[in-house]
């Protein structure tokens, strides 16, 4: 699959983390296009997840971070928290591994989904209301004006991730970074989960980052695919060729650990 | 259709019912076990040596009659509001009550405030800037609170701050003279700000300060170490980092996020806190020569006063039940996991 040479809405450029003088990241390069899924792949511990926390300042406590991580022309990693705020939420939106934990148990789902909007996008409790509903709607929550007042554990796993993604995405955002999306879901769910984020993708033009240790659910939905290795990426490159014609070693490792051969393997 | 906040309270309150049942059959089971003679305690050397006087008392107060009846009688006048005589002032216990149970209550009741609102304070500003200076200050501090004994601290307080600094006023709940408000909540700070009495409210205030505060340095301790670890545990939960990651402003996060949850196991704390605060008023009642319940249950109970010892021991069941009702109904407050279940 060749695709024509669009401008990335997300750089990361030589990002280098620590945690404690410790390491975690040695300089990642990453590029993600608009209406595109860029997939980062790597086993525990790799730095995939610290990638995706290091774009929106997430890093956790005592954690340093130099390099580059671009984003509409300014570099977020200086950003003082109070600028990053206007950006997190708003332009760059993340989606995280548990639903059961990444929502909060005590407000309801219409809090969630409206409370950044009214603060990013200065709408008013109606407006936010209505969009909030239409938000459950295009993830497709069944009753989504009944969903609203009701609270994260009165829902499915699938459904709670749906309802992530809906917040995520409240106030239009450019870019969405998905960490491990449907590692907590059922396998029957997660398909569900995949489609929705590529159909999103497609028609809203988002730039999706999807961080997953899983080369299937990767082959699925990817258009581009990294593999991290240590805190570097080892490889970059389409779909098709990353999983077909693995150039490092450890790319081909993982998918000779797949059970079945991944399905980029049989895509034109 | 009742909302279901309505049902669990209706649940909670009928359970609360049953229990003060409970309170009372243990109230009178254990005052009755125990292992003294209210004649010897009550008359005089030569009346307990007459059989007649001392038949006669014990048919008097109905101690002739077998246990289960005498029970019986007890409920019944509880019904009726009545607590019995006290054997030794001679008054209705509910009486002697109403007088001390209220000047606990406020006693108690300001130790509390303080407690919840320096505790919380304290906490939440240690776990936010933890590691630093004023987290170890606080840590340090609230290690003091739990350790000093309370009944030390009243003596020194009272030495220091009373007799030898003169900046407190000394024992009673109002200055020696001054009449008290009048009587409507027995709460004399309440009552004082009822009636529009200035004088007698800062005089109040100024007698509640020194006992309240030694009474709440072992709470406000106890609660600045568990907001501090509460607030810990939820700061390092995905909600948290969710609510990051959507750009709300710093004390959204705070206020909505990390302290509602934060608050569920500080309330249980201060739930059983407010009740170690009452066994505390005993001994600084004592110090301050606070006319409170602690000071009634000890004179009961050095006297071998059965009806009002049982008084006693319901009142504080019963306060122990309300304050219970009170965390039960926080807790389906804040969490709404509680009550839709």
């Amino acid at each position: 699959m060749t695709a024509e040479p669009r401008a990335a809405a997300l750089t990361i450029e030589g990002l280098r983390v620590s945690i404690g003088g410790h390491d975690v990241l040695h300089g990642v390069d990453l590029a993600v296009e608009a209406g595109r899924v860029h997939g980062l792949a790597g086993e525990s511990g790799s730095g995939k997840t610290m990638t995706g926390l290091a774009v929106l300042g997430l890093l956790p406590h005592g954690s340093r971070a130099s390099g580059r991580i671009a984003f509409g022309g300014r570099d977020l990693l200086g950003m003082p928290a109070r600028v990053l705020d206007e950006v997190r939420g708003a332009k760059i939106a993340m989606v995280f591994q548990d639903p059961a934990t990444s929502l909060h148990p005590m407000l309801t789902v219409e809090r969630q989904l409206t409370e950044h909007m009214r603060h990013h996008l200065g709408v008013g409790g109606r407006e936010a209301r209505d969009r909030a509903a239409g938000l459950l709607a295009k993830v497709r929550i069944p009753g989504p004006r009944e969903a609203l007042k009701r609270y994260p554990h009165q829902f499915s796993g699938g459904m709670r991730q749906r309802i992530a993604i809906a917040v995520a995405l409240a106030c239009d955002p450019e870019v969405l970074i998905a960490d491990e999306p449907t590692t907590a879901l059922d396998v029957t769910v997660q398909a569900g989960i995949l489609r929705l984020l590529r159909g999103l993708c497609d028609d809203l033009g988002l730039a999706v980052l999807l961080v997953t240790h899983d080369l299937g659910v990767m082959s699925a939905v990817a258009d581009e695919v990294s593999v991290m290795k240590d805190g570097l990426v080892v490889e970059t490159g389409p779909r098709g060729r990353v999983l077909r014609e693995p150039r490092h070693p450890y790319t081909r490792s993982l998918l000779d650990a797949l059970p079945v051969p991944p399905a980029g393997e049989n895509s034109p | 259709m009742r909302s279901p906040l309505a049902r669990f309270l209706v649940r909670r309150i009928l359970t609360a019912l049953l229990l003060a049942v409970g309170i009372t059959l243990v109230t009178f089971v254990l005052t009755n076990l125990v292992p003294g003679d209210p004649v010897a305690a009550n008359l005089g050397q030569r009346a307990v040596g007459d059989p007649a006087i001392v038949a006669q008392w014990r048919a008097d107060h109905g101690l002739d009659r077998p246990l289960p009846q005498q029970y019986l009688m007890h409920l019944e006048g509880l019904l009726h509001g009545d607590l019995g005589t006290s054997q030794q002032s001679h008054r209705p216990v509910l009486d002697d009550l109403a007088e001390s149970v209220p000047a606990t209550l406020e006693l108690a009741g300001a130790a509390i405030l303080v407690s919840l609102v320096l505790g919380v304070g304290f906490g939440v500003v240690a776990a936010l800037r933890r590691d630093r200076l004023s987290d170890h200050v606080l840590r340090v501090l609230s290690l003091v609170g739990i350790s000093v004994p309370t009944f030390w601290l009243a003596l020194v307080a009272f030495y220091v701050f009373f007799f030898r600094l003169q900046i407190t006023p000394g024992s009673g709940r109002v200055d020696p003279g001054m009449t008290p408000p009048p009587h409507v909540t027995g709460l004399y700070t309440v009552d004082a700000l009822l009636s529009g009495r200035w004088d007698a409210l800062s005089s109040a205030v100024a007698h509640l300060a020194a006992p309240a505060l030694v009474l709440a340095l072992y709470t406000i301790g106890l609660l600045t170490r568990f907001t501090r670890s509460a607030v810990l545990e939820v700061l390092g939960q995905d909600y948290v980092r969710a609510a990051r990651a959507k750009g709300l402003p710093g004390r959204v996060v705070l206020f909505r996020y990390v302290l509602r949850p934060a608050l569920v196991p500080v309330i249980t704390v201060a739930g059983l806190a407010f009740g170690s605060l009452l066994s505390g008023t005993v001994l600084v009642e004592a110090v301050f020569a606070w006319p409170g319940v602690g000071q009634y249950a000890y004179k009961s109970a050095t006297t071998l006063d059965l009806p009002a010892v049982m008084g006693v021991g319901l009142v504080v069941g019963v306060v122990y039940l309300v304050i219970n009702l009170v965390v039960d109904v926080l807790y389906g407050v804040i969490d709404p996991r509680v009550r839709v279940s």
